[in-house]
């Protein structure tokens, strides 16, 4: 046996194998349905945390289990197991984007009160950054945060809100100056009740996910639940999407592992012109392009990973493994698709639902072009 | 950990972190070889394009340590790890010629490597000793006319005779093959075993009946020379046999992996040297009132390049790290192989485009790059030879 890829160790092997065996076991069976009905059971929160999969990177003090990242890595990369991107993307949401901010910035009432009982999965979480009018050019967000006595009065609208519908909190950025922009954002905990409609939104791939348009009208937001301070938002963002775009990559390096090893399953068993697909020089060529690329994007993503954990500020890295990973997934399901034929098209296999799915990634947590921006600025260019 | 808004907007973007296969002293030899191979070689790297590079290159290196670095001390070597012969690999690109790069790398890595592992004590002290001080320059020898990626299919015979072996055949794109003072020789020694009946001898070159044919002209690669060699009747002693009689094939197919692996990682330094220099080139060249660089569809070039280079790198990074672990990853190794030469490709290409007209003039040396690019896909196993081996490596 040879040893896991650093920065892993036999550890994160042995909670590899019990997260992979809980979700084969316990989510994976229902993915077809979930897809189908266009929502997963909230329920699939507080039996994640059962297993401490909603805590693994999180204090023992509030319930987590007093992990890091590697651990948290883990479970991004086995996520894909469960089949349905929509599923993995709403307790991603959870708990790569909507609870750290509570936990990096948060007081400890706050931590008490949101962090606490999202481990336990008893709340959920969503992260409202988006808006009609501001996807990737973050600055230019417009939903307004008023100073009233005690606290804020928010108005506005945040859209594709993974959690949208069922989020009991939204970690929402807002404009709490006039002129808004990087020095002039909040972040806001707004529970949902008076005033905060959702609606779901029907998409492409991720149908499991109940990605949705928030509007807030009037809603009253308590002083005590300012995110961090004043007008220091922007940093907020900025801070986590290292993490999140990580997370991204461990997703589809989970994913294009999961693909390449059931297409070249498939293509073992399938028979055209008296041998197994596979037989065939094309098609095995093709699968050794996709298992080339499989490992291309998981060195360039442990890389990124290593660096880190590792205290380091891997914006390069990180960047380049979002851009690269996300599209390669892309292409590979694609490919996997193509092998399938007519079957690879029809909704009982699993394939057309990946590449759907897979589709989201060049697009979200910053898209393809934003990431070559970010690039062109690490070269001076 | 985490980015800060101001790492962000302002991120500090020149510095230069070691992997964590490389240590200081690994940093130390860096800096050495590539001050080396700025000063004392590319300078002349253009006339040697026309000339091929002379051999007094070899025993400079020797001299500065730079051809045993990873081969034992007691054979004149430095004793260092495998990751000290990639640190070569890479900084000897900066040499700026790659038919130099691929001349030593055949020395180094390609023809010592199966003395070491399967020559006799006689043979290191005749071959490997010389070979490291640069005194002695070695070739390789596995394709022929007729055999070239299917290495089962080579004719070259060494037939018994008494206590000799005499051998008959030709083998063909020969690097160092005219300059070489000896030869690892692929043969057949008993053509009805299969795969069991290949051996490999370590011929000197000025053995009678050695024939250095021709200088074979190549698109790119134009400081190496390459030879087309026949061999008539050339006797040797059974003391010429290499490793075990019948185990040839075994023998080349192991020393394949760390050439490919030592290949891929000059690929990776050959893109990235042509990356820097049109990056240059980008931010001093002006068009429509800015330099070029700053328009945002070459910016984007960049960025796919630069995440392209670092792909391969961490591939063949993560891939020599378990190389030199002692595992023997050939389905890592050819991954890496296929994707590295690709992408060496893909940039030069790109580095051409950007530098428009000028690219396509010798002047600027980015063709030059290109054509000496483009044998990394064919060389050391085809693009199609690494996709046969990674199915294979999964049962398909």
């Amino acid at each position: 046996m040879s040893p896991p890829d650093p920065p892993f160790a036999d550890e994160h092997d042995e909670l590899r194998a019990s997260v992979r065996g809980f979700i084969e076991r316990e989510l994976a069976p229902h993915a077809q349905r979930w897809e189908e009905e266009q929502w997963f059971p909230d329920e699939v929160f507080p039996k994640m945390a059962a297993q401490g999969l909603l805590g693994l990177k999180y204090p023992e003090e509030y319930g987590g289990q007093g992990g890091d990242y590697l651990h948290e890595a883990v479970l991004c990369e086995e996520m894909a197991r469960v089949g349905s991107g929509g599923t993995a993307a709403g307790i991603g949401a959870h708990i790569n984007i909507a609870t750290p901010p509570i936990w990096k910035f948060g007081d400890e009432q706050q931590k008490r009160r949101y962090l606490e009982p999202a481990i336990r999965g008893e709340r959920i979480g969503a992260l409202g950054i988006t808006e009609p009018g501001a996807g990737s050019d973050v600055a230019a967000i417009s939903t307004r945060a008023e100073r009233v006595d005690g606290g804020f009065v928010v108005n506005g609208e945040k859209t594709y809100i993974t959690n949208g519908v069922r989020a009991h909190f939204i970690v929402t950025a807002v404009k709490t100056t006039p002129e808004g922009g990087h020095d002039g954002i909040s972040f806001l905990i707004v529970e949902r009740g008076e005033g905060v409609g959702s609606s779901a939104l029907h998409k492409l791939g991720w149908h499991a996910s109940d990605t949705a348009t928030i509007a807030f009208e009037d809603v009253f937001v308590p002083e005590e639940n300012l995110l961090g301070e004043l007008n220091s938002g922007f940093k907020l963002i900025m801070a986590n999407f290292q993490w999140e775009r990580l997370a991204m990559a461990l997703g589809a390096v989970g994913a294009m592992q999961l693909a390449f090893e059931r297409t070249a399953a498939f293509a073992g068993e399938r028979h055209a012109f008296g041998r197994a697909l596979s037989g065939h020089q094309a098609i095995r060529h093709r699968l050794a392009d996709m298992a080339t690329s499989v490992y291309t994007c998981r060195c360039v993503t442990y890389d990124a990973l290593r660096r880190f954990v590792g205290g380091e500020d891997p914006l390069k890295e990180v960047t380049m493994a979002k851009l690269l990973t996300q599209r390669a997934a892309f292409e590979l399901m694609d490919e996997c698709l193509q092998i399938h034929g007519g079957a690879g098209y029809m909704r009982e296999y699993w394939v057309e639902r990946a590449a759907r799915d897979a589709r989201l990634g060049p697009i979200g947590g910053g898209s393809d072009e934003i990431m070559r921006e970010i690039l062109g600025r690490v070269l001076g260019l | 950990m985490a980015a800060t808004a101001e790492s962000v907007l302002k991120p500090d973007f020149k510095t230069q972190r070691k992997h964590f296969i490389f240590t200081d002293e690994h940093e130390q030899l860096r800096e050495s070889i590539r001050n080396f191979a700025i000063k004392e070689l590319a300078p002349h790297a253009e006339e040697w394009e026309e000339t091929t590079f002379p051999d007094s290159v070899f025993p400079r290196m020797g001299e500065l340590g730079f051809l045993g670095l990873d081969k034992p001390e007691q054979y004149g070597g430095q004793g260092g790890d495998y990751y000290t012969s990639l640190v070569l690999a890479e900084e000897i690109g900066n040499a700026n010629s790659g038919g130099l790069a691929m001349g030593i790398a055949v020395h180094t890595d390609m023809a010592m490597p199966p003395i070491l592992a399967f020559g006799t004590e006689e043979q290191k002290q005749e071959w490997v000793v010389p070979a490291i001080k640069g005194e002695k320059i070695l070739c390789l020898g596995i394709t022929e006319p007729d055999a070239g990626s299917d290495v089962s299919g080579i004719k070259t015979r060494a037939v018994r005779d008494g206590e000799d072996y005499v051998i008959n055949g030709s083998k063909t794109y020969i690097t160092n093959g005219h300059r070489a003072d000896a030869i690892v020789l692929v043969t057949k020694t008993d053509p009805d075993a299969g795969y069991d009946g290949f051996t490999l001898f370590l011929v000197p070159m000025d053995s009678p009946g050695v024939i250095r044919e021709k200088k074979l002209v190549k698109l790119g690669m134009h400081a190496s020379d390459t030879a087309l060699l026949a061999f008539q009747d050339v006797r040797v002693p059974a003391s010429a046999v290499l490793g075990q009689i019948g185990k040839g094939f075994y023998h080349i197919m192991w020393e394949l992996q760390g050439e490919r692996l030592i290949g891929a990682a000059g690929c990776v330094a050959g893109a990235q040297k042509c990356f820097e220099r049109t990056l240059q080139y980008a931010n001093e060249r002006k068009a429509f009132g800015r330099s070029i660089g700053h328009f945002q569809v070459i910016r984007h070039k960049f960025a796919e390049m630069a995440t392209k280079i670092e792909s391969a790198r961490q591939m063949v990074y993560v891939t020599a790290w378990r190389f030199n672990n002692g595992e023997y990853p050939v389905r890592e190794i050819s991954m890496a192989k296929l994707h590295a030469a690709r992408v060496a490709c893909e940039v030069a290409d790109e580095c051409i485009q950007i530098h428009g007209g000028a690219g396509y003039m010798r002047e600027y040396g980015v063709e030059r790059v290109w054509r000496d690019m483009r044998l990394n896909r064919i060389g050391a196993g085809t693009d199609e030879i690494m996709l046969d081996v990674i199915g294979r490596s999964y049962g398909l």
